[in-house]
């Protein structure tokens, strides 16, 4: 941990702030441990997911004016030191987890009860943050690893925060599958060292290129991609996912559907374009079919599932398989559509959560046979969930139409037409789930004859859990409708991905 | 030396997935623990084996003289040992209140998140 996180004080100003924003995160939970007793921590919290998104803004704009920007950490230069690195792809994930954090923050002061607010709720919570933005940011392979680290500690002691019987048997199956991916991922690391004696992402770039040994490198990548792919829950790995997710408080579930799986798939994005690009025919073609199985599996245990947060739970599984296909056909289209995709979902999933997450507030259960009428009595909520469930399926002109659109599209140019079949009837099947869960959850009457009341929670409490979701939906519109700088943006990073030239000189501080 | 290594690493793996694929939830952790040892010595393997030359630099110097061993897969390794070690002790944690609260460590015993279909009947 000491090499990973040097002294913010010994450190000089950091010119072009890239440090700024996980810094800012990992300092508002220390400063909300130490206040978590207090009443005071959940407005901390707030103001610290503020100023995280702040950062990030300013980080985003330094991105937007100067292209890719690196900061080495305590002067020591790259490749030796640790290496912070924001390109496109990076400056947007932050951006978008600084969004997800203040949304989450904003309806944990709805849902989370005092007394676990006392356990230290939002110090973990930000530390969830830090690790993921962390992980976002670093330019070196091992501090990746000890951002997943941070990232995971503070994910299982949220997902096992509260207590009850379900979120220990959820906890205890998380734990074990994600250690065991952490152990492969370590491994995999140690042996890319061994080959290449480097754990700089951008001089390893070179050195596994010129490796003599090509064949053990291809065995690395795989661990690699077995180590993600487990963090990313893709097919068959994925089966922690559906056994922890629907336990924990709706927000930190939110926040996990949201952020946790995308740090895989971006891990995944940036392994397999930066690093191991040396026999895409193999890696990447394995990745096609990963991914495919991956939507389809998904989209199918969704379909078996009655329970709201199931459902949703599923179909991230299913969703994960479009963005990885992305990264699998590996044309700057495909890609282009991944980054798109990563976004869009990030804001989509997260937002569905808190909607079941209001749900159940109003009419006690999440099982949807237990529940109903929700049409009927809260009909703004109603309102509420058809846009992020209708962006998910990937109805125009809501956002999930042009990530789809985009994935679609690059595979129609390669001539996959299997490829575009199953993304299409993914797409069918997704819509039979929504559908689902606005016929039994919002339109049938509730089975037990009642009303689902919205005044049963304080008003304070509903229009904390209301904000965030008005907030995100009003972002899946404004994507929806006014595509055209996101999808440029997406191509330059697609650019960037795919000839990461930029990456690599501002790292290593050579010019061409 | 590096062949024996490479045994030791193969052994503890070998014994950590046998451990893993228990039903137990405690021989798991006990793979795992193994399984963390031995992505370790893989780590400090790969930083090449160099016999008695701790990577010291004499006074006066500015760089050690001749081969030493080195010391970057030493710090990782450290690294990787203290987070290791809190996820560890954070599982056995978790592993005894799971205990104290669904009275078992089998996990097939452990259906509370994913009942099964009858029982939702």
């Amino acid at each position: 941990m000491k090499c990973a996180m040097p002294n913010p004080r010994r450190k000089q100003r950091n010119e072009l702030g890239s440090g700024n924003a996980h810094r800012r995160a990992l300092l508002t939970a220390v400063v909300a441990f130490l206040a978590r007793s207090l009443p005071a921590g959940r407005w901390i919290s707030l103001a610290g997911s503020v100023l995280t998104l702040v950062a990030s803004a300013v980080l985003m704009a330094a991105v937007l004016d100067e292209g890719v920007i690196a900061a080495q950490m305590s002067n020591w230069d790259a490749p030796f030191g640790i290496t912070l690195v924001a390109d496109y792809l990076s400056a947007v994930m932050v951006v978008i987890t600084a969004i997800t954090g203040l949304a989450t923050a904003i309806y944990a002061l709805g849902e989370i009860p005092e007394e676990t607010e006392a356990l230290g709720f939002y110090a973990l919570f930000q530390t969830l943050i830090a690790g993921v933005t962390g992980a976002f940011l670093t330019g070196d392979l091992f501090n990746l690893y000890v951002w997943f680290e941070v990232m995971l500690i503070a994910s299982f002691s949220l997902l096992v925060i509260g207590g009850g019987k379900e979120r220990l048997d959820a906890g205890i199956k998380y734990v074990a599958l994600n250690l065991v991916s952490t152990l492969i991922f370590l491994s995999g690391i140690g042996l890319l060292y061994g080959v290449t004696g480097t754990l700089n992402l951008a001089d390893m770039r070179d050195a596994v290129a010129e490796a003599e040994n090509q064949g053990l490198i291809t065995v690395i990548a795989m661990m690699f991609m077995v180590g993600f792919g487990v963090k990313a829950a893709v097919f068959p790995l994925f089966f922690w996912l559906p056994a922890s997710y629907h336990t924990p408080y709706f927000a930190i579930s939110a926040v996990f559907a949201g952020l946790l799986t995308k740090v895989g798939v971006y891990a995944l994005m940036r392994m397999f374009t930066l690093v191991f690009v040396g026999d895409v025919g193999f890696t990447h073609e394995i990745l096609i079919w990963v991914s495919l199985l991956t939507m389809f599996t998904g989209v199918i245990g969704a379909a078996a599932q009655t329970d709201f947060r199931k459902i949703l739970s599923f179909h991230i599984i299913s969703q994960i398989g479009y963005m990885t296909l992305g990264l699998a056909l590996f044309t700057p289209l495909a890609l282009m559509g991944g980054v798109f995709y990563l976004v869009h979902h990030i804001i989509v999933k997260a937002n569905l959560f808190f909607v079941a997450g209001l749900a159940k507030q109003y009419a006690g259960d999440t099982d949807l046979n237990r529940i109903g009428g929700l049409y009927k009595s809260a009909p703004l909520l109603a309102a509420l969930f058809i846009i992020p469930a209708f962006s998910l399926a990937g109805f125009p002109p809501l956002s999930g139409f042009w990530a789809k659109y985009l994935i679609v599209k690059a595979a129609l140019e390669l001539n996959m037409w299997f490829v575009t079949f199953v993304s299409l009837l993914v797409g069918l099947l997704t819509i039979y789930s929504m559908t689902k869960i606005w016929g039994m959850a919002f339109w049938k009457p509730h089975p037990d004859g009642i009303d689902p009341t919205p005044d049963r929670a304080p008003a304070r409490v509903t229009a904390a859990m209301i904000v965030p979701i008005a907030g995100l939906a009003l972002m899946t519109i404004i994507i929806g409708f006014y595509p055209e700088p996101f999808v440029q943006f997406a191509e330059t990073a697609a650019t960037q991905l795919l000839d990461p030239t930029d990456y690599v000189t501002t790292v290593l501080g050579v010019q061409p | 030396m590096e062949a024996l290594t490479a045994i030791v690493i193969g052994a503890l793996t070998a014994a950590a997935v046998y451990l893993m694929l228990a039903r137990n939830f405690m021989r798991f952790l006990f793979g795992l623990v193994l399984l963390s040892n031995a992505a370790n010595l893989t780590i400090f393997a790969s930083g090449r084996m160099t016999k008695g030359a701790p990577a010291l630099v004499p006074y006066g110097e500015d760089a050690p003289l001749g081969v030493v061993g080195n010391a970057l897969p030493q710090a990782l390794v450290l690294t990787a040992i203290v987070i290791g070690f809190g996820l560890l002790a954070f599982t056995l944690a978790l592993a005894f209140e799971a205990y104290r609260r669904l009275r078992s460590v089998d996990t097939d015993e452990m259906r509370y998140a994913e009942p099964k279909e009858e029982a939702t009947k």
